[in-house]
Formats: C-alpha cells, structure tokens, sequence
C-alpha cells in the first residue's frame, strides 16, 4: 500500500479497462501534441527571420485543410466518447447478485456493515472474484468513495442513496479516500480496503464481534420503531402492508407510478407526505431526526428481505 | 502596408522622443485617477488591483505547496490548510483570472483596436472598477476575519449548514464582484458594436476583438446566474430556508447543477480573452497574416456558445443520472474542436513566416504548448469511465492549472510585455524578458506535470496530509513552484524599472498592424488625433517584406 509507484495496482474487473481507455486517450495525446509540435517548431526554424527560404504567397486560408482537421478530432473524439461511454455503462451499474455491503458516510469516518451483521470503520474487507456492492448514504455533507486501485468513485450524497460496485481481481490492501472536500478533517478520512482470500472472508465474518445480520436487525427497528404497529396486517389503523413490496410498482394517490426502491422506502420514512400510496391517507408522522442513516439502512434490508413473500391484498 | 491613412502618421512624434502631452501626464494627482473615465487610466487602475489579488492568491499557493512537502500536516493545521486552498481558488479565480485580460488589456486595447476614444459608457466602466474593489474588500474582510474553508466551489450542504466559516461575505464578495464582470461585458458589447471606425467591419476586426465580443456575452448571460446561485446559498445559510440541503428538505445536486452551469462557461471567460491575445502575437512576430481567420473568430463564437451546454461534465460522480452523463460527455467532445481549429490555425500560421523570438513570442509559443497539453488532457475528463477514476484528484488539478496558468496567464504575461511600450511609451528589457518567458515556463511545467502522475496514483485534492508513497512527485511539484514564483517575481521588477529607465518605444516597437498602434505611445487622452479610417482585412503583414527590411540594414 505504502510503496512507491509510477501507476497504480489493478485490482479489479474494471480497473483493467479502464486503464486500457487511458492508454488509449495518452496514444491520442501523443498522436496530437506530435501533429501540433513538430510543424511548430519545424516552422520556427525554417522561417527564423533571415533564413534563406522561399516565402513568396503565403497562403491565408484553405477552407479543405480547415475542414479537414475540424472533422477529424471530432470524429476521432466521439469514437473516444463511445469508448469511454460503453465502459462508464459498465462500472455505473451494479451486477445482480453482488454481495451486500451498506455505507454511511460523516464527518470524518465511513461505517460499515456487512449483510451478515459484521461492522467496521475506515476499513472495508472483501472477497477475491466476488462483485461487491456497496449501497451508501451521508449522516451529514456529501463525500465520495475513492479507491484507486479498483478505479471506482461515487460521491456520496446526503438525502439519497448512491451505489458503487467492484469486483476485486487481486489479493492485497489498498487505499480508500475521501474525494469530495468534506471540511477540517477531509484528508483523514482515509482507510484501507482489503481484499481477501474467500475462505478467509468468511472466517473473518464470523470471528470478532459479529454482530446480527442486518436483516434481523432491521427486523428488530421494525417493531422497536414501532412501524409494525401500524403495516402488520392486523392493526386497526389504515397501512399499507409492507410484505411483498419491495421492487414492486406502488400507484401513487398524485396518480403516478413508483418503484418501491430503497430510495423510495428511506424516503417514505422521513419525509411520509412526499409519496402518499393510492387508497391510503396522509397519517404516518416523520422519523426524521429519530432514526440514523444506518438505522434506515437496516429497515429497507428488512423490507427487502419480505419483498419476496406473497402480497395481501391492499 | 497601413490600413490607416497617413494623416495621422504625420503628427505622430518620430520614435526616441515620448508624446508630450499623454493620457498618462496630462493630469496629476489621486484625484485624476480615481474620478478618470479613460478607458486606458482604468486599465492600469485594474492592473495594479490584479497585481495586488495575484500577490494574496501566489502567497497562498506557495504555503500550500510548502506544507504539501511532508506527507504529515506539519506547517499549518488541517483547518488552516482548507481556507489557504479556498483563498487562492476564490482570489485566483473571481479576483484574477476572471478580470485579468479583459479589464486590463481589454479596457485599454479594445477601443484602440476599433479605432475610437472610450468605450460606450465610459462612467459605467469606472463604476464596474469601483464594484470590483468593493469585491475584493469583502473577500478581504472575510480573509481578516478568519478566512473560509469551503473550497472556491462553495459546495452545498458543507458551504450552507457546516462550515463555520466567513462563507456569507465571501460569498458576497464574488457577488459583487459578478457585477463588475456583468457591466464590463455589457460595455465591451456595445462599444464593439457601435464603435467601430469607418471601414471596420465584423470581418476586419483583430481576432482579440472577437475573442473578448465572446467573453462578454458569456460574461453578461452566465454571471447573473452566479449571483442568483450565491444568494440562493446565503438565503439558506443566513435563513436557514431549505433549498439545497436535504435536512431542511432541498437538492444538494441542484447546488451543483447552478454553480457549474455558471462556472464552466467561467473556464471560458477565462480561456478565450488568452486565445485572442495569440492570434495578436502570432501573427505580429510571424509577420504574416493570420491563417483562417474566419475560422478563428468563428471558433471563438462556437466556444462561447457549446461552453453553455457542458456543466454536467463536472458531476459524472455527483450521483447524475448515467444517461446524462452521456449527453455532457460527448458535448464535452465537441466543445474541444473549435479550440483544435484555433491551435492548428496558429500553428498554420507560422508556415512561410518571418519569425522573430522576442519576449511575446516566447509567451505565445508557451501558451501554445501548455494549451494544447490542458486541452488534451480535458478529453481524458470528457471520456466518463476515464473522469470516474481521475476527478477530484491531482490529474484535474494539473488539466485546469494547464489550462489556466500555462493558457490564460501565458497569454496575459504575452500580451502584457507586447502592449507594455503602448501603455507606457517605453520597452522592457528584452533578455530579462526573455528570461522570466524561459523560467516561468519550465517552472510551470515542473509544478504542474508531476501532478498528472500523482492524480492517476488516485492522490486526492484538497489534502492537507497524504500518504508518504505520494511524496516524491509533491516534492518536485513544490520545487517547480519555486522556480514558478521566479518567472512571475521578474516581469514586476523590471517593468517598474522600465517606467524610468525603459528604452523609449516609439508608436509602433513592433512594427505591428493594429490601429492602437498607429497612434501615439502612450496614446493621448481620446487615443487618435483623428478618427482612422479602415480599409482592409487585419494583420496586413508581408514576411516578404521584412525579410527584405533585414537585409537592408545589414
């Protein structure tokens, strides 16, 4: 981690390609500092003021050499774009079946947990050939997950929630930054990512304190919080029920249609008049200010985890 | 080989005796600098005040890059460290670069180039220096009383609900200073339009002309939203009415979409006045007329216009939907090309040349260089997955620096040492000159090009401490810095000997086309002693002919 290098390690499924763009667009520098340099200082000696050369009609114009290198960066350009769009399409959305790790950021630490229940500060550990993703919130200012040697970076940004994915290809420690200015202590909130053997990684979450997964845990928020008491079937107050309802499309009382997505649920917690479900009124009171990010993080788990289960009628 | 009629070669004194009476000794005293509405008394009062900003943003800079020497946070604290980066972004950015070419070298060549006394409104021109020095006093309070540590982006919701800093009168700051910018665009607009000497058509303009017509206008339609986007901040910071922070129920992202929507046209305001003084220097010491000159004042045009439709290049992280992304990226793509022409039109245009390396030169071959290399490396920004791994690091921290130091202040040192004998009627020392060009460009690329290195390393900006394994191409960026400081610490030394001891220029040292320097050096107070007359394209020069001059005097 701490040694001196004139390029980063590639460690993961990306970082492979996107280092193969970067090369790509240095050939392209190369190519065009050669085409503007060479005639530059070619031309300055040859027409040095009282060198011997021929001068006679300069020529002030060719509108087929103007074209010409108008159409030619652009076009060499947009092949860059599509490149660079086709490997942005790749790395921006997560594979299905990635191993789940939640995220909060604040002034000036990352927690995190794993799915199984594990949590850690500033150090992530991962498996090797697993894809990770990584869904994230901020407590507080917006932050960014940088870790060099897997080319990944995400801001991470307060009121919504950002996901990042890698899938690491070597075994070892790396650095994990802060990238968006996060004020005083911006350059310590810094960490280590460490990719591990899978064996390893699973002895590694069930050694320490371990912890309950994070299913169970919101499972736990879910009663204490007392959202039960009004989304379990048998309550007497008009809820929608929650069973089945993750990933599903919720008609909207505005008329319009949503996915309940994790954006949806956090949303729906803190800010309840924003998206009233059709058929049902406006009476569930804000948890804003009663429930932390991580707290939320564990709800919508839960929620996921029922999202399977057949839904009641509504 | 003028386009000017004689008639006013005639009163022009001989060169090696000054104009008598200029606008620089015809009045005396305080007084007649601070009430002045001469356009070219306004210019100095302009340099002077960058000089001074320039000094504030340097300072911070180099206690920066002293820090940046260790790994650990040794010199300064971690909270010192953040506002010495927002100083010398804010200074460097709204209180040098934005102004520098266009109030200075703009408010003193512009009307000359166009063959009349003032600009349109010469009071308002006074006025916008008046709310640029009211400005600076506010930044300057707000660094008195203990600076700001937002960075110069004033990102939300850090700048409105956490930072516990002077962020309003900075803020506020800037946002004077907008008017400033907004009144001089305005000013050079109209007088470009409604100025021109007779004969002087859109297509017989200096490119330099068309290169600050195109800052204006972004100057006058961006800025407002800058103002807009400030106050927005300090209505929530001061109010706490909930527009970008999510706790108080707004966007951050919103935040960002205003700001940049301002702030990348801004990277054009500060690049096209630079491009434009290029074209001034390669065409004069080429002695040749500007290749595709339609070309290069379209381009700029085209700059101006596709600058507008690229902020989200920014924000390819910020959590922005991929597919916009995608449209910000290949317009990034196409806003590179017009700046392609112009570079290749220079380079075209030394073709058959008769090329003579005095000091602008050096500048305007430095500039050509750095700008191709900053431009260049935009693309790598453009290019999504490239930018995902590389922004906010050290590589975008070298790209703007390339852009901004080795383009636009290149460009404005070039133009400086170029019209310094019109503003003063006397000529720098030309080996000193030389020089500073050297140093100041070696210096650069030292500081800068490490840093390209450091930012594919995945070294983040605005890091006060940093791992040691960083520290080698820290060291060599602060040597470069040094070196840096020498190539700017020069040019004001021996201009301000020049004032005394300065060999006297002449009208026209340069033997140069443009109509200022068909006039007296310094000019006298409505610049021409009779209104010229144009009748031909700009950049009349004839490398033929030169060559023959050399000959002659050998």
């Amino acid at each position: 981690m701490d040694k001196f290098h004139l390029f980063p390690p590639e460690a993961s499924s990306s970082a492979h390609q996107i280092d193969w763009l970067y090369f790509g667009l240095t050939a392209m520098l190369v190519f065009f500092c050669f085409v503007v340099f060479v005639p530059v200082i070619f031309f300055c000696i040859r027409y040095r003021r009282g060198a011997k050369v021929n001068r006679a009609n300069p020529p002030e114009g060719n509108n087929l050499l103007e074209s010409g290198w108008t159409l030619f960066p652009l076009l060499v350009g947009l092949g860059f774009f599509i490149w660079g769009a086709a490997v942005y399409y790749h790395i921006e959305r997560p594979p299905k079946d990635a191993l789940q790790v939640q995220v909060v950021a604040k002034q000036w630490m990352w927690k995190l947990q794993h799915a199984e229940g594990k949590k850690e500060i500033d150090e992530l550990h991962v498996p090797l050939g697993r894809d990770v993703e990584l869904t994230m919130a901020s407590q507080d200012v917006i932050h960014s997950f940088f870790i060099p040697a897997f080319r990944v970076k995400q801001d991470v940004v307060p009121g919504k929630y950002t996901t990042e994915w890698f899938h690491p290809t070597k075994l070892g420690e790396y650095h994990l930054f802060c990238a968006e200015y996060c004020g005083t202590n911006h350059s310590k909130m810094i960490g280590r990512v460490v990719v591990m053997r899978p064996a390893d990684y699973e002895r590694w979450l069930t050694t320490g304190e371990t912890g309950k997964s994070i299913v169970f845990e919101g499972r736990r928020l879910f009663r204490e919080k007392g959202c039960s008491g009004c989304h379990v079937g048998s309550s007497v107050i008009h809820a929608p029920p929650l069973e089945g309802l993750y990933g599903k499309q919720v008609p909207l009382a505005s008329g319009e249609i949503v996915t309940a997505d994790d954006q949806y649920i956090r949303d729906s917690i803190l800010l309840p008049g924003k998206q009233i479900s059709a058929g049902y009124d406006n009476l569930m009171p804000s948890f804003s200010g009663h429930i932390s990010e991580g707290e939320i993080m564990q709800i919508v788990a839960y929620l996921k985890a029922i999202g399977n289960q057949p839904q009641e009628d509504r | 080989m003028s386009t000017l009629q004689t008639a006013t070669a005639a009163i022009v004194r001989t060169s090696g005796e000054m104009a008598p009476v200029n606008y620089l000794n015809r009045e005396h005293g305080v007084r007649s600098w601070l009430l002045t509405t001469d356009h070219k008394r306004i210019g100095l009062l302009y340099l002077w005040t960058l000089v001074f900003t320039f000094a504030i943003g340097s300072v911070a800079a180099a206690l920066m890059r002293l820090e940046l020497l260790t790994p650990q946070g040794d010199l300064v604290t971690s909270e010192t460290y953040n506002k010495l980066f927002t100083i010398h972004g804010t200074i460097m950015v709204w209180f040098f670069l934005i102004p520098s070419i266009p109030t200075v070298l703009g408010n003193f060549v512009l009307p000359m180039m166009l063959g009349a006394r003032d600009v349109a409104f010469p009071k308002l021109n006074l006025l916008s220096w008046y709310l640029f020095i009211g400005g600076c006093a506010l930044a300057l309070w707000s660094l008195i009383h203990g600076g700001v540590d937002t960075g110069w982006t004033f990102y939300t919701p850090y700048s409105t609900t956490y930072a516990n800093s002077h962020v309003i009168s900075m803020a506020a700051g800037v946002f004077v200073a907008g008017f400033s910018s907004i009144l001089t665009g305005l000013n050079f607009i109209v007088t470009t339009h409604r100025m021109r000497a007779p004969g002087l058509t859109w297509f017989r303009l200096p490119l330099f002309v068309w290169s600050l017509y195109a800052t204006s206008l972004i100057l006058v339609l961006a800025t407002p939203v800058l103002a807009i986007t400030l106050a927005l901040m300090s209505v929530e910071r001061f109010w706490g009415v909930g527009i970008f922070d999510p706790k108080l129920g707004g966007d951050p992202i919103l935040f960002q979409h205003l700001f940049w929507f301002y702030s990348h046209p801004a990277v054009y305001i500060m690049i096209l006045p630079g491009m434009g003084v290029i074209s001034e220097l390669v065409t004069c010491f080429s002695r040749k007329r500007i290749f595709g000159y339609a070309w290069v004042a379209c381009a700029s045009m085209a700059i101006a216009i596709l600058g507008f439709l690229v902020w989200g290049h920014h924000m390819f992280v910020s959590s922005q939907s991929i597919y916009a992304g995608m449209v910000f990226s290949i317009l990034s793509f196409i806003v590179a090309v017009p700046s392609g022409v112009k570079v290749f039109n220079w380079t075209a245009t030394l073709y058959k040349g008769s090329i003579t390396f005095q000091t602008p030169m050096l500048y305007a071959l430095g500039f050509i260089g750095l700008f191709t290399i900053g431009g260049l490396t935009g693309l790598f920004l453009a290019a999504l997955a490239v930018d995902v791994h590389v922004t906010d690091t050290y590589f975008i921290v070298a790209h703007f620096h390339y852009i901004m130091v080795g383009g636009m202040v290149m460009a404005f040192m070039g133009g400086l040492h170029y019209w310094w004998p019109k503003i003063t009627g006397r000529l720098y020392p030309e080996f000193l000159g030389k020089l500073a060009a050297i140093i100041t460009f070696i210096g650069f690329n030292l500081t800068f090009f490490p840093q390209f290195i450091l930012g594919y390393l995945g070294m983040p900006r605005r890091y006060h401490a940093y791992p040691p394994e960083f520290q080698v191409f820290h060291v060599l960026s602060t040597a470069g810095a040094s070196i840096l400081g020498v190539g700017y610490a020069m040019p004001l030394f021996y201009f301000l000997w020049s004032l005394k001891r300065g060999r006297i220029a002449g009208p026209n040292p340069w033997r140069a086309t443009g109509l200022e320097w068909q006039t007296e050096s310094p000019p006298p107070k409505h610049n021409f002693r009779q209104t010229p007359i144009v009748t031909g394209p700009p950049y009349q020069y004839s490398p033929e002919e030169d060559e023959a001059l050399e000959v002659a005097a050998v």
